[in-house]
């Protein structure tokens, strides 16, 4: 498919300055890389609102917390993997446990951060995050639902972490889509399988359902934006319908959409499941698309997936 | 300067003994818990709930009070002490401490009683919250102080000299934390196991105002705090120097008591030394 790019990174942007403009109540902090999260937009427009931490992740998260708890809405940035493998203990003990207005939105996560390589790819970040108590996790497929999860955080109570890439996105929704935490779309429908996607991994999704027309199987796409709490309707009408199931996500099998997905499934509707994702491994310097291929983060694999669980569904 | 009169710290002295005996009480019937870094700060909890700090414990969420984070959350039975004697929480409720379904939990939690500000527990995180606070305050334009009280073997932990360096480098005056200098920790004196001097020359080298007391003088604790919020463009660090289990002859200096409870012997003898015969 011929897809329009979009940046997370900015719309993750444009959402903070707008709600800059009448939330009086939004703080926003950031660890010295404000260039790269694009809080800086935030900073410039509303310096006394805005602070930066320096490189030290865990103070950042407990300076949220004590603004949090002083009434105040506290969007914490930095790359996926120091917002949430860095300061864990601090989310945990003085976010998650106290039940905080701390928003973490990290950007930079996933495989496609590229040449920086495996210190700076996060592929463990959705299950920490979802391992806490209290913690709504959320993964937009695009920039447009990356602004939307962004507004809808801010009016959540308690804390969220928003996964953003760094590398610009297919558009898949547009703004008329809607958007509702823990509320899962249903994008394309088919009968023989349910590909469920979250990121951008839900475009992939779609190419392979494309590809898989042509092979003569009807595939629906679900786009799972909230990992947590998991809309476990959704998945099941679906899954009642296909009897089949491929997950697909830029990240560890073992502890993301994957695994969720399988927990779910496992207990209400064992159904015959594939896994695409990076398996338990670290990352690796490249281009991201070179990244993708290397790591079967790809439509091919997800139809071969696809095939391989409608195969087993029939015996 | 202030000048306190006989009868306010004769007051504040008995109050810091009251809480001295719910601690012997609390962990004596939760048959753990920690007393001696309990008993070591109790006159530093004293002379803020009960005379410097500007709180209403019939409306724990006013908006403009000074606010308190227990850094050394492990101290909770002292705090619990205080939060009770306050008026936060029943006293009767305090032998309650570390039981399936109490509000008091081992470590203080945010969401279960009243007063407490902040869940703690896990060291060294409190003076960044007491950061985020502080500069909550100051954007709200409201009066409030920010109070917080570390462990000195906390200090080992890296976050609060990240917390350090942003409380200074933010001008948050209106911060007054303190480090309850008793010597000691788990493993035995801090000197041994982790050497944290000289600690006054590390928090200002890290810009902040340095105040050193001893933390069971209520004159001088009294003082330090008014000096404190006098202070202009500076955080102040009060190193309170202190013994581990002050007050119970057999605890004090002594690391067993660190997070030990006393037995039926014990019990009785810390009650008598405190002033109160069973």
């Amino acid at each position: 498919m011929k897809w329009v790019y979009t940046s997370q990174r900015k719309e993750y942007a444009n959402a903070l300055t707008e709600l800059g403009k009448t939330r009086t109540d939004i703080v926003v902090l950031d660890a010295d890389l404000s260039s790269s999260t694009r809080t800086v937009e935030f900073a410039k427009k509303f310096p006394e609102r805005f602070f930066n931490c320096g490189i030290a992740e865990q103070n950042m998260m407990g300076t949220a917390a004590g603004l949090a708890a002083s009434g105040k809405v506290a969007f914490a940035s930095s790359f996926a993997v120091f917002a949430t493998g860095r300061c864990w203990d601090q989310i945990r003990q003085s976010i998650a446990y106290p039940n905080l207005n701390v928003k973490i939105v990290a950007t930079h996560a996933g495989i496609t951060v590229g040449g920086d390589g495996a210190s700076h790819q996060a592929l463990e970040d959705i299950g920490l995050m979802r391992s806490l108590p209290n913690m709504t996790v959320i993964v937009p497929a695009d920039g447009i639902e990356a602004y939307k999860a962004v507004m809808a955080v801010a009016d959540h109570c308690g804390p969220c972490y928003v996964r953003l890439g760094r590398a610009d996105v297919p558009m898949l929704t547009s703004m008329e889509s809607e958007f509702t935490i823990g509320k899962a779309a249903v994008l394309r429908e088919g009968s023989d399988v349910s590909l469920v996607g979250c990121g951008q991994m839900v475009a992939v999704c779609m190419d392979a359902a494309e590809e898989l027309q042509k092979r003569g199987i009807e595939a629906e796409v679900i786009n799972m934006s909230t990992i947590k709490p998991l809309d476990e309707e959704t998945l099941l009408r679906s899954v009642e319908k296909t009897g089949a199931v491929v997950t697909a996500e830029e990240h560890n099998i073992s502890t993301g959409l994957g695994s969720a997905v399988a927990a779910v499934l496992g207990e209400r509707l064992p159904s015959p499941l594939k896994m695409i994702g990076t398996p338990d491994c670290f990352g690796e310097s490249g281009e991201s698309e070179e990244l993708m291929r290397r790591y079967g983060l790809t439509a091919e694999r997800v139809a071969l997936a696809a095939e391989e669980v409608i195969r087993r569904k029939r015996q | 300067m202030h000048l306190y009169d006989d009868q306010t710290i004769r007051m504040l002295e008995s109050k810091a003994n009251i809480i001295r005996r719910h601690v012997i009480k609390m962990t004596f019937t939760a048959k753990s818990g920690h007393p001696g870094g309990s008993l070591s700060y109790a006159d530093i909890l004293s002379a803020l709930y009960f005379n410097v700090m500007n709180h209403r414990p019939d409306d724990p969420q006013w908006e403009d009070r000074d606010r308190l984070v227990l850094s050394k959350g492990h101290a909770a039975p002292a705090y619990y002490a205080a939060l009770a004697e306050a008026g936060y929480i029943p006293v009767e409720d305090l032998l309650s401490l570390r039981k399936l379904g109490s509000h008091l939990q081992g470590h203080p939690c945010r969401q279960k009683t009243p007063g407490v500000e902040m869940s703690t527990g896990s060291l060294g995180q409190g003076l960044s919250v007491a950061n985020g606070m502080a500069l909550a305050a100051k954007l709200d334009r409201r009066p409030s102080r920010i109070y917080c009280l570390c462990g000195d073997g906390e200090m080992e932990e890296g976050q609060n000299w990240e917390a350090a360096m942003l409380a200074s480098h933010y001008k948050l005056d209106n911060i007054t934390a303190f480090i309850d200098r008793n010597m000691m920790q788990i493993d035995g004196p801090t000197e041994k196991v982790m050497s944290l001097e000289p600690l006054a020359d590390k928090w200002r080298a890290f810009g902040w105002n340095v105040l050193e007391i001893n933390g069971h003088d209520m004159r001088q604790i009294l003082e330090a705090c008014e000096k404190a919020s006098q202070i202009k463009s500076k955080p102040t660090m009060i190193i309170a120097h202190t013994v581990k289990g002050k007050g119970v002859s057999f605890m004090e200096g002594a690391v067993a008591f660190h997070g030990k409870a006393p037995n039926p012997d014990e019990y009785r003898i810390a009650l008598k030394e405190l002033g109160e015969s069973i």
